[in-house]
This record gives structure tokens, sequence and C-alpha cells, in this order.
């Protein structure tokens, strides 16, 4: 055959099946069709659709390259069998891997199948029958589901059944689809209408014959298109003989396919091999199909009476039934193949000492494997869950035995709860692993997705569980979990921990949730993988011995990735000193303050303090996010913005003009030493008055770029110069009773307005202060001429860290800051325990003047510098940790 | 709309970066989600980054820029769990529409800023379709392997809501990505093609999918191949892969698919695989590197990045792409 062809069609089940110019006949499975299958239309009828499916497991092994499903019969609802096995064939692998044939003559149906599908399917069929809008219109739809179609030879007169007709409608429909619906011609399938030869009657003779030659018509002259059929029809006089139906299919195909049919609904397992036919019988047939002789059918009904039934029929490879017991489980597992668990399983009770050691071997040995196939990628999802269905069936028959063994009833093997941790919702890794561990007969509680650990907690307790599984998928999912561990161990459960899911790891789990919780702790990270790690953990015998090496194992894995973290970013304390901020102190300038000493305001009024509010973070707290003043215009938010902006004009004219709220702030500034590196010492008149320790960076970083501790903006000692910084507390009183006193009015919006007021009166004076300190107590900057916004940018020379912020998060200094300021007893600001100031719109911190000090971020440190900063302040190794905590790198 | 057919006969076009990784820098809060309107929902609302749109729309604006300002031609909204399906997880199915409509909003106005800026480099606007939290084709009961969470219908009207809010919000292009079951994929395409058509419009459409596991397979257990016949049924502007791998396990798959396809072909890979503390630690230059063999073995005419990924990697990538040919295509789209 000429060929004309420019492109090919493109099918997909799991995987792609593809035409082109060397293709091979296309099969089509044809016994998943109650039409054509009295077997499959029982099972389907009795809904026994493991049988169903095996059927359709038989054609792909068979070797089918597409199956044709086909419900049509009056005694099933033929749409929702359809969906259902349609369905179930999903979740068959190793069938779905091959495209699927949607065949129905009712609409409804073909439609309800392209739902399910994801792979590009082929509908079988539409027709010119009902006339050509509704051909149209099903085509259009077609084309949109994305399959691929087999049009029939039929049109509003009847069935075409000689040469003319079929090439009649076959144009007329190739010219409808190409033209108005814009089908693609390469998915166009005509079926030819293959009739059944050798029936007596004369004017079906022709039957064959017309078929091959109409079908090198349309080959020759629709491009791209393919031709099929339904060939067992072709032999429908000999129903009974297969030995000379096979010959008849084959005869039929070979002189097809020469002719251009490239596929079929053929049952791979009813054809002879051409060249395997005998001679005679191959003569007998071919002077029918051709009809090369007007006694050809006598002869050929002559000759069949001698032909003795079918061959064996081909179909699976059973070889592997003569392999050990192991290696045959093992193979059932992992090919998911169930037809023949039951038997093994049987033989390896038998054998075993008890039913459970079937389980715990045979079949944990069986399911490693498939573990170790799906994490090396050389099994996929689907098959694995497969693998777990046939693992279930296996356990299920064996579960009676082993509870009369225990002589108790024992429904699952153990309860799981599974969640996905607060803020996540992420669902679909933990409910793969719910589905398999389901498999395995343990119950799973399945709480879904966002569970707040509260609900984990408590309904742990509620059922009892014996293992609380953790999934999510995004970072933050990560600290819930060590959070879940920390309340697991408060609560003093013992259940094992699972955590699974994308972003999790073992490094993760072996360092910041292992050590959380003192019982097990297993990062589980595949699916497969489930199944035995939850035997292990629940196995009576060995449960303990299987904790005890999973605590060592991640307590060396813990060990071995701290110690790398360590040594890959972090440097010593004395190599860090190495490293400090070098200023020039023979050319740097130190200004000597003005006025040396403690000093007191009290008297500074709110009004003042206005034009140094950075209003941005005011509207930050709420929920209000942009920058000052473009904010008030802001398409979206802008209104809003404005609206608060005015009611915070009217409170802040209402305490002002009530003095509702009062400022006060003290500060001093002293003769100042660094020593010992980190260590500044305030000296008045040479003697010592206070020493300030600070934290040193200990991150590695490239060379040239300084370690930083706030000691390095103040000259060392060892200089002989001397040099000076400050300190300073501001507070604004008053805000937390005018705050209560509109809550008691029930006005909580007032009451938050006075506290995020007071907060910004707050950070506006210490931003006056400053100003008043660089441009006149000190004196250091006089001719300092910053606006509003250029303050808020911090472009003011020196700086006013705090401490518990970046450059020095250890609270601990403010206690020397206050004790050198005496701020209590000055303007009546006092510590909590845990060394926040109250009033609550407070800032205190230092002064440094050096024209190169600069904000930086502390970072973590390591444990060397927590126990020097221990020995330096006197205090123990335990406090200094516990306040240094959040910035230890081992935390 | 000529306008990105052009473009992409001319260059490589490049996408944005993660939206939800810069997300994460901001360190919103649960009050942060729920802003004032939403400060009495009854669902916990941190981590519904969609909502932030409405709630903290001047990060998401910001993030938009900043993707544009590191050379990206096309950003996508912040969209990618905008389905009635995605949005049942917080109860705030009612919210879909204006959820969509508002990302896509805020997205085309930083585009079009930047177009007027730069006349000669025109910025669009692809509206993300996610694949939603559910698989319509498989089955998340285990006793039940037939029973499915969600139908083909479900999916589709759910999806044609998101095209016609997306669509009525100002997007160029509509992006169906991180496609894990062809069939979620399938539906979304179906819908789009009725709004198409009930709208007379002819928006282009890129579809991406993503390959879940080692086997180099879809979730729903597609090879890279079979999932590409089962969406070539509709025009599309690109195909391609995006999310679960880095750029240098992303490339066999994007090779398996670029001598097989007339449309054009699209990646944006994750910024390596996520570390130990999931975190994802590929830097731009590493990133750039790989992306760099794409474009040496020409398989490319749309790049960006996923996961990890930032302005930074974003700025590599262009520099990257603009030394490079786009693939040739073979089909006029549209």
């Amino acid at each position: 055959m000429k060929s004309t062809q420019t492109k090919y069609m493109r099918l997909s089940g799991l995987e792609p099946l593809v035409l082109n110019e060397n293709s091979n006949f296309i099969n089509i499975g044809e016994r998943t069709n109650v039409a054509g299958s009295r077997k499959f239309l029982r099972f389907i009828k009795e809904e026994k659709f493991d049988e169903a499916l095996d059927i359709a497991r038989h054609q792909v092994d068979g070797g089918a390259q597409i199956i044709d499903v086909n419900m049509d019969d009056g005694l099933i609802d033929g749409k929702e069998s359809m969906v259902r096995f349609l369905n179930l064939i999903a979740a068959e692998p190793d069938i779905s891997r091959v495209p699927i044939m949607i065949d129905s003559s009712k609409w409804e149906i073909i439609e309800a199948g392209l739902q399910v599908v994801q792979g590009k399917c082929v509908v079988n069929s539409i027709s010119l029958k009902e006339g050509e809008d509704k051909f149209i219109w099903e085509a259009k739809q077609i084309k949109r589901y994305g399959a691929a179609v087999i049009v029939m030879a039929f049109d509003e007169v009847g069935q075409a059944d000689n040469y003319e007709r079929r090439i009649e409608i076959c144009k007329r429909s190739f010219n409808l689809l190409t033209n108005k619906v814009g089908f693609p011609s390469e998915d166009i399938i005509f079926d030819l209408n293959i009739f059944p030869v050798a029936t007596g009657m004369e004017e079906h003779r022709k039957n064959a014959i017309d078929f091959i030659e109409a079908t090198r018509w349309v080959r020759q002259n629709l491009p791209n298109v393919s031709v099929s059929g339904g060939v067992s029809n072709v032999s429908f006089s000999f129903r009974g003989n297969d030995g000379v139906r096979e010959a008849m299919h084959s005869v039929f195909l070979y002189h097809a396919i020469q002719a251009g049919m490239n596929m079929g609904i053929v049952n791979p397992a009813l054809l002879e091999v051409y060249d395997d036919i005998p001679k005679d019988l191959l003569e007998h047939v071919e002077d029918v199909i051709l009809n090369r002789r007007e006694d050809a059918t006598e002869r050929l009904l002559d000759f069949a009476e001698t032909v003795k039934g079918s061959k064996v029929e081909k179909g699976i490879d059973l070889s592997w039934r003569e392999n050990s017991l192991q290696e045959r489980i093992t193979h059932a597992l992992v090919k998911g193949i169930d037809a023949y668990i039951i038997d093994d399983v049987e033989t390896a009770r038998l054998e075993a000492e008890k039913p459970i050691d079937v389980i715990e071997g045979h079949l944990m040995i069986g399911m490693n494997v498939v573990g170790d196939l799906f994490g090396s990628g050389k099994m996929f999802l689907p098959q694995v869950v497969k693998s777990a269905r046939v693992m279930k069936k296996a356990v299920a028959y064996l579960n009676p035995f082993i509870e009369e063994e225990k002589g108790d009833k024992q429904k699952a093997i153990g309860k799981i709860l599974m969640a996905t941790v607060k803020g996540d919702v992420h669902d679909i890794g933990k409910n793969i692993v719910s589905v398999v561990l389901a498999c395995n007969n343990y119950e799973i509680i399945d709480l879904g997705v966002m569970v707040p650990p509260e609900k984990i907690i408590e309904t742990a307790k509620k059922e009892q569980v014996d293992i609380i599984g953790l999934s999510g998928l995004i970072t933050p999912s990560l600290d819930e979990m060590v959070y879940l561990a920390k309340e697991m161990e408060r609560q003093n459960f013992t259940v094992p921990l699972l955590i699974g899911g994308a972003t999790t790891s073992k490094a993760h789990t072996a360092v910041k949730i292992d050590p959380q919780y003192k019982n097990a702790v297993v990062h589980v990270n595949d699916a497969s993988r489930a199944v035995t790690v939850v035997g292990d953990l629940l196995n009576e015998k060995t449960a303990n011995n299987y904790v005890l090496n999973l605590k060592k194992d991640y307590n060396e894995f813990r060990t071995k990735f701290l110690q790398r973290g360590k040594e890959k970013s972090f440097i010593s304390l004395i190599e860090a000193r190495k490293r400090k901020f070098q200023i020039n102190w023979k050319v740097t300038k130190i200004s000597k303050p003005k006025e040396l000493g403690v000093q007191v305001l009290k008297q500074i009024s709110l009004k003042e303090l206005l034009p140094f509010i950075d209003w941005s973070p005011f509207f930050r707290s709420w929920d209000l996010h942009g920058k000052y003043p473009e904010i008030l215009r802001d398409k979206v938010v802008g209104e809003q913005a404005t609206h608060l902006f005015e009611d915070a004009q009217v409170m802040i004219k209402k305490i002002i003009s009530k003095q509702a709220l009062k400022p006060k702030a003290v500060f001093g500034l002293f003769e100042a030493n660094s020593i010992n590196y980190d260590d500044i010492l305030i000296q008045r008149k040479g003697k010592e008055i206070a020493i300030f320790r600070t934290l040193r960076q200990q991150l590695q970083k490239r060379d040239g770029i300084p370690n930083l501790a706030l000691a390095d903006f103040i000259a060392p000692k060892e200089t002989g110069l001397l040099d000076y910084m400050g300190a300073f507390c501001v507070a604004v009183f008053g805000a937390h009773e005018l705050a209560n006193s509109y809550k008691e009015r029930e006005d909580d919006y007032s009451a938050i307005m006075v506290q995020a007021i007071a907060d910004r009166f707050a950070e506006a004076f210490a931003e006056y202060l400053h100003k008043q300190v660089r441009t006149k107590y000190w004196g250091y900057d006089v001719n300092e001429e910053l606006t509003n916004e250029e303050l808020i940018k911090e472009s003011y020379k020196g700086i006013r860290p705090a401490p518990g912020y970046p450059a020095c998060p250890d609270h601990l200094e403010k206690e020397t800051i206050w004790s050198l300021l005496e701020v209590e007893k000055k303007i009546g600001v006092t510590l909590t325990e845990s060394l926040a100031m109250w009033p609550a719109a407070a800032v205190s911190g230092y002064y440094f003047a050096n024209s190169e000090a600069k904000y930086f971020g502390l970072g973590k440190i390591t444990d060397d510098q927590v126990v020097d900063f221990a020995i330096r302040k006197g205090i123990s190794y335990d406090k200094a940790r516990k306040w240094l905590h959040p910035n230890l790198a081992e935390n | 709309m000529s306008n990105i057919l052009q473009a992409l006969q001319q260059r490589i076009l490049v996408l944005d970066g993660a939206m939800g990784t810069m997300l994460q820098q901001y360190k919103f809060s649960e009050a942060d989600f729920r802003g004032q309107r939403f400060k009495d929902y009854p669902t916990p609302l941190q981590g519904n980054n969609d909502l932030l749109s409405i709630t903290q729309p001047h990060a998401i604006k910001a993030i938009h820029a900043k993707y544009f300002e590191a050379g990206a031609d096309i950003v996508e909204t912040n969209t990618f769990s905008g389905t009635t399906i995605a949005m049942a997880d917080y109860q705030m199915e009612d919210l879909v529409y204006e959820l969509n409509y508002e990302s896509a909003k805020i997205a085309r106005e930083v585009a079009d800023d930047f177009t007027t800026k730069e006349p000669n480099k025109p910025r669009f606007v692809a509206g993300s379709i996610g694949p939603t939290n559910k698989t319509a084709s498989m089955s998340p009961d285990v006793n039940d392997p037939g029973y499915r969470a969600v139908t083909f219908d479900d999916l589709r009207i759910a999806y044609k809501q998101q095209a016609e809010a997306l669509i009525d919000g100002g997007v160029d292009i509509l992006l169906v990505e991180t496609v894990f079951d062809t069939l979620n994929a399938k539906a979304a395409l179906f819908a789009i093609e009725e709004v198409k058509e009930e709208r007379n419009l002819n928006i282009p459409v890129m579809l991406s999918g993503t390959i879940t596991d080692a086997s180099g397979r879809t979730l729903s257990g597609q090879t890279a191949e079979a999932f590409l016949i089962s969406v070539s049924h509709i025009p599309l502007l690109s195909v391609g892969f995006n999310c679960a791998l880095g750029a240098h396990l992303m490339q066999p798959h994007l090779e398996a698919i670029a001598n097989k396809t007339d449309f054009a072909i699209s990646a944006h890979p994750n910024a390596g695989l996520p570390n130990a503390f999931g975190e994802y630690d590929e830097s731009p230059e590493e990133m750039g590197a790989q992306i760099e063999e794409y474009l040496k073995k020409d398989l490319i005419n749309i790049i960006g990045g996923c996961c990890g990924t930032s302005p930074d990697h974003i700025r590599v990538i262009a520099e990257i792409a603009a030394k490079y040919k786009p693939r040739k295509i073979l089909q006029a789209v549209i």
C-alpha cells in the first residue's frame, strides 16, 4: 500500500501506544464485552468485579494492545457498570497500561466512560445513523474529551453492506469530521462492518472480500485514518468449531491487513498464526474469505468436520508457578497477582510454626522487595497499591487462624492515627500511606488536613491508637511536627510517631524531632516502607529491640549530622575573635560627650514627638501592609488605612489634650573601652562601674568579611585611647490604664488604638532622644540635618541597638542597663521575670557613636561561646544556655 | 494575545519563580492571613496563600514586581488553590470567584506598569490553575478501589469557575499546572474549551505536568509521553513539566516529550530537591547551569522556577535565556 500518511494516531493508557509507518496490526481485546462474552456478562451481573478484571488482565497478558469495554445489556445498568469497571481498571496498572476503548451504542454510557479515564481512549462508536447533527455534536464532545473515535459505516439509510455503500458513507463521515468538527484525521478509525461468510446465503459470499477492498479504498483515499473491525463476526457460522474459526480469523486478517486494516477487535487467544495453519485447511478457508469458488462454503463445511477443537490457549506465562514458595509469594506481591496467593499462603501456613509467621516472614520479605523496587524507581505507585491489595487478601485469609491461635478476636492488627498537621492541606501522600496500611489490615483513623495538635492528642487518647502518623508538605509543617513530639512527651505518650511528607527527612527527624520524644520516632520516606516499619513497631516479639536500634541509629545519625553541620558552617569563638571587625583607631574620630553621666527627661511633650512617628508599623499592627504615606492612597487598603489614620489623629488629639500618656526617659553617656575582645568596660573617671557583655558572630564567612560583636565599635583598652558609649530607656506611661478604661466601655477598637499609639510614641521617643543625643548631649554630629524619612531609614551616624534584638539578642544585658542607669528608680520602668519591660510601650538600648558602627544580626552561636559567656558574666552554664537558647546553632 | 505568540517566536520567555517560598519570608501569622475581614472566620486560615491576595495584597504585588524586575516575562497569579474543591478545606468555596479575580487584577496591574515602562518588553500574566487536592483517577479508599472522591464534572465545574474569574480579572494565559493526575487536567482543559466557546475568545493555554516519583511517572502512573498524548487534543501554547524535581532530574522527561510535540515546551523546575530541613537550597548559579544544559540541547521555549526559586534564580535564568534561541515550534498554535 502506498503511504500518503503524514500523521499517526497516538493513544495512551499509563503508557503510550503510538502508531507509525512500521506499526503492526493493533489487537483490541474483545472479551470485556457483555455482548461478546457470556462469562463476562455473568460476572458483571453478579458484581464479581475481581473475576471480570481477571478477564481484562488475561486479554492484556495475551497481547491485547487496547481493551474494548462494553456494558450494553438490557439487564444491567450500563452506565454504572461502565464507570465502576473503568474505575477498577484504573487501579490495575497491569491492565490500565494500555488504552481503553469505550464501547457502547448509548451516548450517555460513552460520555460516562470518557469522564473516568485519564489516558487517550477510543470511542466505539458513532455514526450517521441518526443524522448529521447528532453525529457532529458527539464528535465535537469526543474531541473535547480527547479521544479517538471509531466511525461505523452506517447512515440514515442503514448499515453499509457492500463496497460502494462503505465508500460513500466513509467519505461523507470523513468530510464532516475534518471540515465541520475539525477532528484530527489521524484520530478517525473506520469500522467497515465485518459480516459473516459461509452462511449458505448467496448475498453473504462477498462479505469478506468487499470489506477488504473497501479497506483498501479508505486507506488510499482518506488520509491518516485507520480501519478496524470486529473480526470474530466473519466466522460466525462456525461457532463451536474453534479450530476453523481461528483459521478463518487469521486468513481474514492476513488479507485485510495487506489492504490496510490496521486494527481490529480480536480475541488474541483465538488466533492462529497464519503460517501454522495446515495447508489444506488454509486453502479451504481462503476460498471462502476471498470468494474464490462457487462451492467454497460447502467444501469448508465438510472439511470442518475433520478439524478437531482449538489448540491450547496461549496467554499468561505461568512458569513462575514452578518456583519456590517464597519466590512465588514475592512474585505475586511484586506483580500484584492475587489468583494464587491464598494457595501459596495456605502452603506457607502449614509449613510455619504459627500463622503469624507467614505475615512476618514470607509476606514481609515480599513487601520489602516491593519497597526496594519502588525506592529505585522500578515500580510506581499504582503498582505498589496493587501489591498492598494482594497483601491484604493474604492477611485476611490468615487472620482467622491467627485469632484462633490467640484465642481472642482481633479485627485489625493495629490502630493508626493519620493526620496532616496544622497549617498544611497537603494530604495525597498521607492518603496513599493510609491506603497501603489499611491494605495490610491496620485500622486507620484519618483526621484529614490542617489538624490542630490538640485534636491529634485527644483522638489518640480516646481511640487508644497504636501509632501516630504525621504528614506535611510545606516547610512550616516541620515545626508543627516538632511541637507535637514535644506534646506527646509532655503528656507521657508511649506510642511510636511516624513522620512523612515531601519536606520531611531522616536528618530533620533525627535532629529535630527524635530528641523531643523518648519513644520511637521514625521517618518513613515512602508508602511501601510504611508497612514493614509499622509491622516491626507493633510486633511484640521484636518491637523492643527494633525501637532501641532505631533510637541508636537516629542518635548516631544526629551526632554525625551535627558535627558535619558545625564544621561546615561555624567557627570557634577564638577563631571568630581573630576575625573581629577592625577599626583603624589611629585615624578614626572619637568624640567626647558634652555631658557625661546619667540624665532624666520627664518634661517632654507628646507634641514634640509627633514628627518622629514612623507610621508604617502602626498600619502593620492593624494588618494593613504598605508604606506610609503611600498606603493612604492604595487602591485596595487605602480607604481603610485612611479611616484608621484619621481615627488615630482624633485619638492622639484626645490624648495630648488630656495628657493621658506620659513619656519618660533616662539615658547615660559614659567613658568606655572594649576589653577581652567582647566586653565593654564602662568607667567613671577611669573607675569601672559596669561591664556590658556582647556576643560575637560565629558563622563561617568568606575571607575578608568580619565576625562582628558590638564591642568592636568601641576602642580597645590596649589602644590607650578613651572611648565612650551610652545607654537609654524610654517609655510611655498610662497606655494600659487608658486602654482599660475603653475596654470597660466595651470599646475594644479604641483600646487597641491606644496601645498601638503608645507603641508608636515610645519608638518616636527613642528616635527623638537618639537625635538629641547625637546633636546635643553627646554632640558628635551637631550638624546633622535629617528628615523624618531619613531617620526611619537609619541614615544617621552611630547606632542604638537594643537587647533582645538581632545585634544583641541576649535580654540579660537589660539588667546591666537597669542598674547602670537606675532605670526603675529614676523613671519607674520595671523588668518582668522574662525581662520584658513594663509598661510595654518602652524601648531600651545602647548608643554607639563611631561612624563605622552598624546594625547587624548575631545569627547562630556555638556552645563554646555559651561557656565563655557564662564564665565572663559569672552565671551558671544552664542559665546562660537558657537565655541564649534561640541563638544556639545545635538547637 | 498575538503579542505573546510573537514574543514566543522571538525569544525564550521567562516565567516567574516560587510564590509560596517568597510568602514564607513574610512569616505571616494566623492574624495576618485573616486580616480584618476574616478575623472571625470559623476555620484556621494560616497557610491559605491564595487568600493573601485579599488580606495582604501588597505582599503579592511586591512579589510579582520582584519577578518582573528580575527579568520574568510572565508572572503567575496567586491562585494555585483557587477552586471550590481546594478551598473546601478552608470553607471558602464562596470566595473562589473573588480570589481569582482579585489575584488576576493584582498581577495585571503590575504587568501593565512594567509594560508601560518598557514597551519593547511586554509582560504577561498567566492564570495559575492548580491540580486541586483530589485525584479523579485514584481512589482514596483502599477497600473500594473503584471509589472516587471527585468526579470529572465536579472538577469541570470548579475549573470553569476559576478560568472565568481569571479571564475576567485580565490574565493573558491560563496555566494548568502541577498536573499529577491527567484526568484532573483533562477536566480543566474541557472547562477551558467550554469557556472559550461560550465567550468566543481564544485565550492561550499552557499545560504543565508533574513527574513525581523515581520511576519517571506522574502520580497517577502515566509516563511522560503517555501524559503528553493524553493532553494534546487541545491546542496548547505550551506543554511541559514543573515542580517535584530540580532542573537536573527534570531534563530526561523534557527530552522525552520535546521531539514528540509541535507545541512549545515549558519547564519550571524546583530549586533542586529539598534538603534535610525541607528547604530548597540550589543556588541561582547552580540552577542556571543546569538550565543552560536545556538550552544548549534546544529543548525549551518557556523557562521559569517552581518551589524554592527566588527572584535571584529568575534573574540568572533570564540572563542565560537571553543568550539562546528558542526551540523551533512547528505548530502555529492559535
